[in-house]
């Protein structure tokens, strides 16, 4: 079952069954069919209408050449059970039975004509499905069509940053400390404890299978270079996406789909130099902090395992890393961060960008940029791997 | 000297994509005129406004605004302000910041003139007092005034409010129509009105285009006025109908 508030598919309109069974006590209509004409007399409520539904398809199953709805005896009827009898007309039509409602009183009659009970009846046309390289094709020029608007909007960034050079006073500069702080400052607490769990749980893992070699310090080297040149720059990327460019993309969102961003623009202010170019600088400056940080804090928690599991000195462990790890490593995980932090900023403000349609269309392109920017991340950093293998760094 | 037009659109087509919406729009809008754009829900109004803003190209046809031709955004000052249907006001700036952000970013003036007249202009429209709210703890009527107060932070000779009224208890929206007749005749303000209230349109428009869907062009232009005993039965219905509601 879908959760409350989960998305919609796009589709047709296919309620649910109701859940709680309504009908109170016995029907207070009855029905009786006599060859051509279905007789249906009493009170038609909503309450009964469940039951009523089951008895008229029942009985006008076998209905062939014309059928009428006969309501002369019916005394009320509600909105609900009328268009009942309405859509048992149209479907019996659709069949090729010419079916009319008949009878009904000067009451009854208006609900039915409310229910365009007495216009032609057109068949329904069948929405044809999808066929399977329909869908992939549409797909595909989907995915060509978002990754046209990502490259579209780095160059709008690009135009931008190069207009703000020549006329610094159209950004909105101000706004660069407190998303330093937000994306920044405020992620250090998660930024620590994951990439302390990362540098333990890499000990750990590499222990077991160095300690059969006695090469248990080494678990310092593999721990050093693997959190520095990868690990540390992507998991950190990976909270920055999860946390800011989350939170960029619903922020922008929002904006667009309330015509904040169309008032920025009759105010004669760029919403590049307002709202991306910001987030971009704020990006840059704090995620290859963070970076570092986790390069220190992962180090640390491949010690603390060294130390308490593996029988190595604190001093043994340091001593081991500084000569595993060196400048150039960590400096092609600074490297990294650095793409890193531009990609998560223009994906997420492009996808802001990129949102319609109310608070449904801001959480679409939420998940969206998460979605392409871990995608992101991931080809970022086998390219640079890559890159630095062929160069031999 | 300025000349008496301040908008001429000339066989404008306007819509979404392929979908057109509205084709073959001609009018003018003089100086100082009060001027409603009015139809049925679905017809196009806010869709021209967003054309007439520079906000999406024409499709057909042209648009000159103050004789600066088609209005483009991002490139410097647009010669109007605009007051978006829910307001549109930036929601992480409180209600005086928002009304000095165009003062902040287009003059020289000190922080203490700006705030001033950010005052000013909140008091103008009723909302003195509000300046340290945010947004969000506004009302919808209130953000619309709020939203007129900066859309007219910079003095500009033009401006369009979309659906100013819609909403509004009828004591609101009439404090609402009076402060744009005053502005007009007063300040020789020229007001686009985007609406489909009639009482609203009766109080402030000298002069009306009506759109319609069917058709996809305009059907009636004049004073709202006249406009009540149109032979054209769509006109006729629209003007009437409204009418009986009040």
């Amino acid at each position: 079952m879908r959760p409350v508030g989960a998305l919609r598919p796009a589709g047709p309109f296919v309620p649910r069954p109701a859940r709680h069974p309504a009908t109170i006590g016995a029907p207070t209509y009855q029905t009786e069919r006599e060859g051509p004409t279905l007789r249906i007399k009493g009170d038609l409520r909503l309450i009964d209408a469940a039951a009523l539904w089951r008895d008229v398809h029942a009985q006008t199953g076998d209905a062939s050449g014309s059928l009428a709805l006969d309501l002369s005896g019916v005394g009320t009827a509600d909105g609900s059970a009328v268009a009942l009898l309405v859509e048992l007309r149209n479907e019996l039509t659709a069949r090729g039975v010419k079916a009319e409602i008949v009878g009904a009183n000067a009451a009854v009659e208006t609900i039915v004509n409310l229910y365009s009970g007495h216009d032609d009846v057109t068949k329904r046309k069948k929405r044809k499905p999808e066929g399977t390289v329909a869908q992939l094709g549409r797909s595909a020029v989907e995915v060509s069509r978002e990754a046209k608007g990502i490259f579209d909007f780095f160059g709008s960034m690009l135009l931008t940053a190069f207009a703000l050079v020549r006329r610094p006073r159209a950004g909105h500069w101000k706004e660069v400390a407190p998303l330093c702080e937000r994306a920044g400052a405020d992620a250090i607490p998660i930024v620590l404890l994951i990439n302390f769990l990362v540098g333990s749980v890499m000990a750990f893992q590499s222990a077991n299978q160095l300690k059969m070699f006695g090469a248990n310090i080494y678990v310092a080297d593999l721990v050093g270079i693997s959190l520095t040149r990868e690990l540390a720059p992507l998991m950190t990327a990976i909270i920055v996406c999860g946390r800011s460019g989350a939170a960029f993309a619903a922020e922008i969102g929002s904006m667009k789909v309330n015509e904040e961003i169309d008032a920025l623009r009759t105010l004669g202010l760029s919403p590049f130099g307002w709202l991306v170019v910001p987030r971009v600088i704020a990006l840059l400056l704090v995620v290859p902090l963070l970076t570092l940080i986790a390069d220190f804090i992962g180090i640390t928690g491949g010690l603390v395992v060294g130390v308490t599991d593996l029988d190595l000195t604190t001093r043994g462990y340091l001593i081991e890393t500084l000569k595993a790890v060196h400048g150039w490593d960590v400096l092609t995980g600074l490297i990294k961060s650095v793409v890193f932090s531009v990609a998560i900023a223009l994906i997420a403000c492009q996808q802001g960008f990129a949102a319609s349609g109310g608070a449904e269309g801001v959480g679409k392109r939420t998940t969206s940029t998460v979605v392409t920017t871990l995608f992101a991340l991931v080809v970022i950093d086998a390219l640079f791997t890559a890159l630095f293998r062929a160069f031999g760094v | 000297m300025a000349s008496s037009t301040i908008i001429d659109v000339k066989d404008l087509t306007i819509g979404w994509g392929d979908v057109v919406l509205q084709e073959n729009l001609t009018f003018t809008v003089a100086r100082g005129e009060v001027f409603g754009i009015l139809g049925g829900s679905g017809c196009g109004k806010s869709t021209l406004l967003r054309f007439l803003i520079g906000l999406e190209p024409p499709i057909a046809g042209s648009i000159d605004v103050a004789g600066r031709g088609s209005p483009t955004l991002d490139v410097g000052l647009p010669p109007f302000g605009v007051m978006f249907q829910a307001g549109a006001l930036f929601g992480s700036l409180t209600v005086g910041e928002n009304v000095a952000l165009p003062l902040e970013e287009w003059t020289d003036l000190p922080a203490d003139a700006i705030a001033a007249i950010a005052r000013a202009k909140l008091k103008l429209v009723g909302l003195d007092g509000a300046e340290g709210k945010l947004p969000s703890e506004l009302s919808g009527g209130m953000k619309k005034r709020a939203a007129i107060a900066r859309a007219l932070a910079l003095e500009p000779e033009l401006v369009f409010l979309d659906e100013p009224s819609a909403g509004l208890d009828p004591v609101m929206a009439s404090g609402l129509d009076d402060l744009i007749s005053t502005l007009s005749k007063t300040l020789g303000l020229t007001v686009v009105i985007v609406t489909h209230e009639l009482d609203s349109i009766f109080r402030v428009a000298d002069r009306v285009i009506m759109l319609d869907r069917e058709s996809k062009t305009i059907i009636a232009t004049g004073d709202p006025r006249t406009l009540k005993s149109s032979d054209e039965p769509r006109v006729s219905a629209f003007f009437n109908r409204g009418q009986k509601v009040t």
